[in-house]
């Protein structure tokens, strides 16, 4: 019964996306207001059905509903609940419903906190936030229907995939969404300008905090992806370039242009319309993504419900949304007249630089991802791109960005010059060097890569440091306290972020260059050593947990005869599915982790045992969360507030707004 | 659903990638093989490396490379030697040779014109004298959402 309304209400929601796609547009078309105003009931109500519908499936999960076909697909009575709700979206149609709840819900909110917009601008954009909606309802609806009955229901379910019964990969799916949609928004608004033919320094103001949103949920949720492959494939890998990471990393990759070059329109009022084919791009990326994930046109470790019909529907969708925001902007582009003048070396230059490199950049990994494909179509080669062509050809464009980031951070508007750059930046440099002096001299390998991550990274944290300290003006350190107190959110985020960024080159270059591995195979209570650790396998045992059996080891590490961590590596078998996995054991450290796996008991007695010193692999995901925390400074700021118009009523005061 | 899970079981079946038993005595060859090993592709699994994948076919290509290395063959004999069984589908990082010039091009052609593209925009813009600012029309709307 409960799934059927479910089903009922996703049907009504389809309507009354219908109703909002169609009734704004003809109204801003006519200068109706009545019927522009129906965008805002019409926004709340599909939210609220999409979320019962939602309530629903997620009710038959929890309930264990084994006549619902996809809980049975993807459920067990045995799972804990954690993984019962987790399962809702572990799978193809349900993660669809939460693509269209996030779709909705961000409609809704627009239309809840967009008191300040133009009536015009708020009923194309939700009118096209609708049109989204609309599409991916009756993708759910006709091809992949979360509320099918099984005529003839099981005792009991086959079960989530065990790899996916898991904390991190169980909140991965619902912040990649919120990105992939989040990006919907900005989407909405860019062809909503184009009809409009107007885009100023409003409208900028306006995508920007979505844009940011967007980009901070991206951020958080290939951290986590990235965390839980480091973690759970057991050989501590964090990226692998494969397609479906590389569909999230596309359409991130596209929202940092896409939130620098809004900067620019927003203070400037120059490259509209850059501005708005990068907002048209980084949804169709998004969509790209969604299409690469679901059509099995790329296999790829975990490509789900490959299935060419699917495919082909969302082949369509990417074709009529992004082809057709394309055509419109063909038109109206000319119509988007800049404004600004600025010199050739200039903050407006360096955001443009920034834009160059971060979209040239993605377009080479969207050229490695469906190189396969064309070359098999087009020149009949059968071959694969992998991880070596990635690191070849796309890390010479993040190592331009990190060199010239820090300048392009300082620069003023309008006309700045060089020299007057480099005084301040001395300091950043010094530093810099002599990180990447002292790390030459430690390590024992001789990678350049540590040596040359490291002044990148140290250059990025000091630079960030040094724009940081240029904002706080002249005189006592009390005053330049005090400055920074008051400092708008936007700048502390800006050089938070810039700071993350340098910390993840760090943790990445310091992870890739001196990793140390081990493998051997361990008696029980012989010790052997890595590098300075001493490590003993004490005892395997055989336990029981919820759903699965699990073999344990305790395995004493030592350093120097203290006793530094006993760490519990385990290999689950789930026996619903008939699946093993590893569950390394890791201990984290600030300047290291210990990382150890348990194998395969050997003929001779004792166990294959692996061991990895994996250094700054915590500095790639604390610096993803610190990149993340910059943009939440940035979007609290209060100039987005203040235009939201929300705090227009209750606080009367206080417009004067922050730069 | 079916391939997923096939492909999660490839993905992660028993134990682990490179067992005891395969590793060589010798660390120097033992390290060529690992860098050999990450640089060919596992045929049935999905985007994995030799190195990593824990399937039955990546152990054989595994003991082939190292059994090759041991007899004396040069890195990139070895290679050769396993692209010719099984075509330049294992390399994971493709040649550069044929219509291949397009996937490495790209990156460096596209920055290229995008840079030009740049710096003539800018030329423009560092040059014409449009009107600054925002007209009064703007500026009265800028005022009413700032709530001046």
């Amino acid at each position: 019964m409960i799934a059927e309304l479910g089903h009922v209400a996703l049907v009504l929601a389809f309507g009354v996306a219908i109703v909002q796609m169609v009734v704004p547009f003809v109204g801003a078309q006519k200068g109706w207001s009545g019927w522009m105003a129906m965008s805002v009931p019409a926004a709340s109500l599909q939210f609220l059905l999409i979320a019962a519908s939602f309530a629903a499936l997620t009710y038959s999960f929890v309930t264990s509903d084994f006549s619902v076909r996809l809980v049975t697909l993807n459920s067990h009575s045995a799972k804990p609940m954690l993984y019962k709700v987790s399962g809702v979206w572990g799978n193809h149609e349900g993660s669809m419903l939460l693509w269209v709840l996030i779709v909705a819900l961000f409609g809704a909110m627009a239309s809840w906190f967009g008191g300040g917009l133009p009536p015009r601008l708020k009923a194309l954009a939700l009118s096209v936030q609708a049109a989204i909606g609309v599409a991916f309802i009756a993708f759910i609806l006709f091809t992949s229907n979360p509320f099918l009955r099984l005529a003839q229901p099981p005792f009991d379910g086959q079960d989530l995939n065990p790899l996916l019964q898991d904390p991190g990969l169980a909140f991965h799916p619902p912040f990649l969404y919120l990105g992939y949609v989040g990006l919907s928004m900005a989407f909405s608004f860019a062809v909503a300008a184009l009809i409009e033919g107007r885009v100023d320094a409003a409208w900028a103001r306006w995508v920007r905090p979505w844009t940011l949103a967007a980009w901070v949920f991206l951020t958080i949720g290939i951290a986590l992806g990235s965390w839980w492959a480091y973690y759970e494939l057991g050989w501590g890998g964090f990226w692998f370039w494969d397609p479906v990471e590389n569909a999230s990393f596309m359409p991130w990759l596209f929202a940092a242009a896409l939130l620098h070059s809004a900067i620019v329109v927003e203070k400037r009022e120059a490259l509209k319309s850059w501005t708005i084919l990068l907002a048209i791009l980084a949804f169709g990326f998004s969509l790209i993504g969604t299409f690469l994930v679901r059509s099995g046109v790329i296999t790829s470790v975990h490509a789900f419900a490959n299935d060419p019909e699917r495919g082909v529907f969302i082949l369509m969708i990417l074709g009529v949304f992004t082809g057709g925001a394309l055509t419109l902007y063909a038109f109206r582009a000319s119509a988007m007249e800049a404004k600004g003048v600025f010199g050739m070396v200039s903050r407006e230059s360096a955001l443009v630089f920034n834009n160059i490199l971060l979209a040239v950049s993605s377009i080479v990994v969207f050229v490695g991802t469906i190189w396969p494909l064309v070359a098999e179509m087009l020149f009949d080669r059968k071959l694969s791109v992998g991880a070596p062509f990635f690191e070849a050809a796309f890390t010479p464009f993040m190592v331009v960005l990190a060199i010239v980031l820090p300048f392009g951070a300082l620069m003023p508007w309008k006309r700045a010059r060089i020299g007057r750059l480099l005084r301040p930046l001395i300091p950043a440099l010094v530093l810099a060097v002599l990180v990447a002096l002292l790390v030459w001299t430690l390590q024992t390998q001789r990678t350049i890569l540590g040596p040359v991550g490291f002044l990148l990274g140290a250059w990025l944290v000091g630079g960030a440091a040094v724009d940081l300290w240029s904002r706080l003006g002249r005189g006592p350190l009390a005053g330049r306290l005090g400055r920074a107190w008051r400092l708008p959110r936007a700048d502390w985020g800006r050089v938070t972020a810039h700071a993350g960024l340098g910390i993840v080159f760090m943790g990445v270059s310091g992870l890739m260059a001196w990793e140390v591995e081990d493998i051997r195979v361990a008696q029980s209570a012989q010790s052997y050593e890595v590098a300075d650790l001493t490590i003993t396998m004490n005892e395997v045992r055989r336990e029981q947990g919820p759903n699965y059996v699990t073999t344990v080891a305790d395995i004493a590490v030592r350093q120097d005869d203290r006793l530094i961590a006993v760490l519990q590596p385990e290999k689950r078998v789930y026996p619903v599915q008939a699946m093993p996995t590893t569950e390394a054991a890791i201990h984290n450290g600030f300047w290291r982790d210990i990382y150890v796996v348990i194998g395969d008991p050997q003929d001779n007695g004792g166990y294959a045992v692996r061991t990895f010193i994996k250094p700054f692999a915590n500095w790639i995901w604390a610096g993803s969360l610190i990149m993340a925390l910059g943009g939440l400074l940035s979007l609290s700021d209060r100039r987005y507030r203040v235009a939201a118009g929300a705090s227009r009523r209750a606080r009367p005061v206080g417009g004067v707004p922050a730069e | 659903m079916k391939r997923l899970i096939l492909a999660l079981i490839l993905a992660a079946s028993p134990a682990f990638a490179v067992n005891p038993d395969e590793v060589l005595d010798d660390p120097a060859l033992e390290s060529r093989a690992r860098d050999i090993s990450a640089g060919l592709r596992c045929v049935v699994c999905q985007g994995e490396n030799i190195d990593e994948s824990n399937a039955a076919i990546a152990r054989d290509l595994r003991l082939l490379v190292r059994e090759r290395l041991v007899a004396g063959d040069t890195d990139a004999q070895v290679v050769d030697f396993v692209v010719e069984r099984y075509g330049e589908y294992v390399l994971m990082k493709p040649t550069t040779g044929g219509a291949n010039i397009l996937l490495w091009g790209a990156g460096p052609a596209l920055f290229l014109l995008a840079a030009i593209g740049a710096v003539v925009y800018l030329r423009r813009r560092a040059t014409s004298t449009g009107p600054e600012g925002l007209s009064e029309a703007e500026k009265a709307r800028l005022d009413e959402l700032l709530g001046k």
